[in-house]
C-alpha cells in the first residue's frame, strides 16, 4: 500500500509539473504576442499610436 | 489503498488552477502598475525630447543651418498640447509592461521548477536583469533613436534586437544559475555574440537633431528603463510570493 501511495504521489507530482509547464508556455506565448503587437508590428495604426512608447522603450521603430 | 486514489484526480486540477491564477494575476497587476508608472516617467523625462526632436525631423528647427551656424534653440513643446497622443503612450506602455511581466513571471515559475524560489528582493534583481536584456544590452550596439534619425532597414534592426535580447537572456541565465565559473564564462561569451556580429548600421551619419539632444535622450531612456523594470520585478515578485502563501 505504501508503494501504491508512492506511485500515486509520483504521478500527481508529474501531473502538477506538466501543469506548471503548460502555464509557463502559455505565459510565454501571451507575453510574446502582446510584445509583438505593441513593439514590433509595422501596421500603420499600431505604429502611429505606439510611436512614442516604441522610441521611449528603445524598440527599433522605423 | 483507496484513500490516495480518490485524491489523485481532484488534486491535479486545483494545482493547475492555482498555478495559472498565480501567473495571470502577478503578470497583469504588476505589468499594468509598472507600465503606467513607466509611462509617467517617460512623459516627464523622455517624451518632451521626442517632441523636440520632431521639430528637427519636420524642419521647423534646423541645426547646422546653411549660414554655417551650429546653434539652434533649446526647449521642448509642452506635453499638454496633445493629450490623446500621451493617453496612447500610457496605454501601450501598460500593454508592453504586461507582456514583459508575463515573460518575467514565466521565468519565476521556471526558476521554481529548478528549486530557486523567488523573493521580493530577488524580484528587484530579476527586474534589473530585464532592463539589461531589453534596453542596456541592445543599446550598446544600437542606441535608442530619436524620431528623424535615419538608420538601416527596420527589419534587420528588429532581427538584431531580438538576437541580442535572446543572447543576453541566455548569458545572464547561465551567469545567475550556472554552478561553475566555466558556465558563467560561457554566459559572458554568449552575451558578447550579437556585439561581435555587429548591429546593422549605415555607412554615413544622417542625424538632423543636435548631438546633445540625442545623448540626453539615450541616457534618460536607459535610466527610465532601469527604474521601471526594477518596479516591475518588485511588483511581480510581491504578487507572486503573496499568491504562494495562499
Amino acid at each position: 500500500m505504501k508503494k501504491d501511495a508512492t506511485v500515486i504521489a509520483q504521478t500527481q507530482s508529474k501531473a502538477a509539473s506538466n501543469a506548471d509547464l503548460f502555464g509557463i508556455a502559455g505565459a510565454v506565448l501571451l507575453g510574446l504576442t502582446l510584445l509583438f503587437a505593441a513593439g514590433f508590428a509595422q501596421a500603420n495604426v499600431l505604429h502611429d499610436t505606439a510611436h512614442d512608447m516604441r522610441h521611449a522603450m528603445s524598440f527599433p521603430c522605423h | 489503498m483507496t484513500q490516495p486514489m480518490t485524491c489523485a484526480t481532484p488534486c491535479r486540477s486545483p494545482a493547475t488552477k492555482q498555478m495559472l491564477k498565480q501567473i495571470l494575476t502577478s503578470a497583469v497587476f504588476a505589468g499594468v502598475a509598472a507600465g503606467v508608472l513607466a509611462a509617467l516617467l517617460q512623459l516627464w523625462l523622455v517624451v518632451p525630447l521626442i517632441m523636440e526632436a520632431e521639430l528637427y525631423e519636420s524642419g521647423a528647427r534646423v541645426h547646422f543651418a546653411t549660414d554655417g551656424s551650429t546653434q539652434s534653440d533649446r526647449g521642448a513643446p509642452s506635453v499638454w498640447e496633445e493629450p490623446l497622443r500621451h493617453i496612447y503612450t500610457i496605454g501601450f506602455s501598460a500593454v508592453t509592461f504586461s507582456a514583459y511581466a508575463f515573460l518575467l513571471v514565466a521565468g519565476f515559475a521556471l526558476a521554481r521548477r529548478f528549486g530557486h524560489e523567488v523573493t521580493v528582493r530577488g524580484g528587484a534583481v530579476w527586474g534589473l536583469c530585464g532592463a539589461i536584456v531589453v534596453a542596456l544590452a541592445p543599446a550598446v550596439g544600437m542606441p535608442p533613436e530619436l524620431p528623424g534619425a535615419i538608420g538601416a532597414e527596420v527589419g534587420p534592426r528588429q532581427l538584431w534586437y531580438l538576437l541580442c535580447v535572446l543572447c543576453t537572456i541566455a548569458g545572464l541565465g547561465a551567469i545567475a544559475f550556472g554552478n561553475s565559473g566555466i558556465v558563467a564564462l560561457i554566459g559572458a561569451v554568449i552575451i558578447a555574440v550579437p556585439h561581435l556580429i555587429g548591429a546593422p548600421h549605415l555607412d554615413t551619419y544622417f542625424g538632423v537633431a543636435p548631438a546633445e539632444l540625442a545623448s540626453e535622450f539615450v541616457a534618460r531612456v536607459l535610466g527610465v528603463a532601469a527604474i521601471s523594470w526594477v518596479l516591475l520585478g518588485l511588483f511581480a515578485a510581491m504578487f507572486w510570493t503573496q499568491q504562494e502563501d495562499l
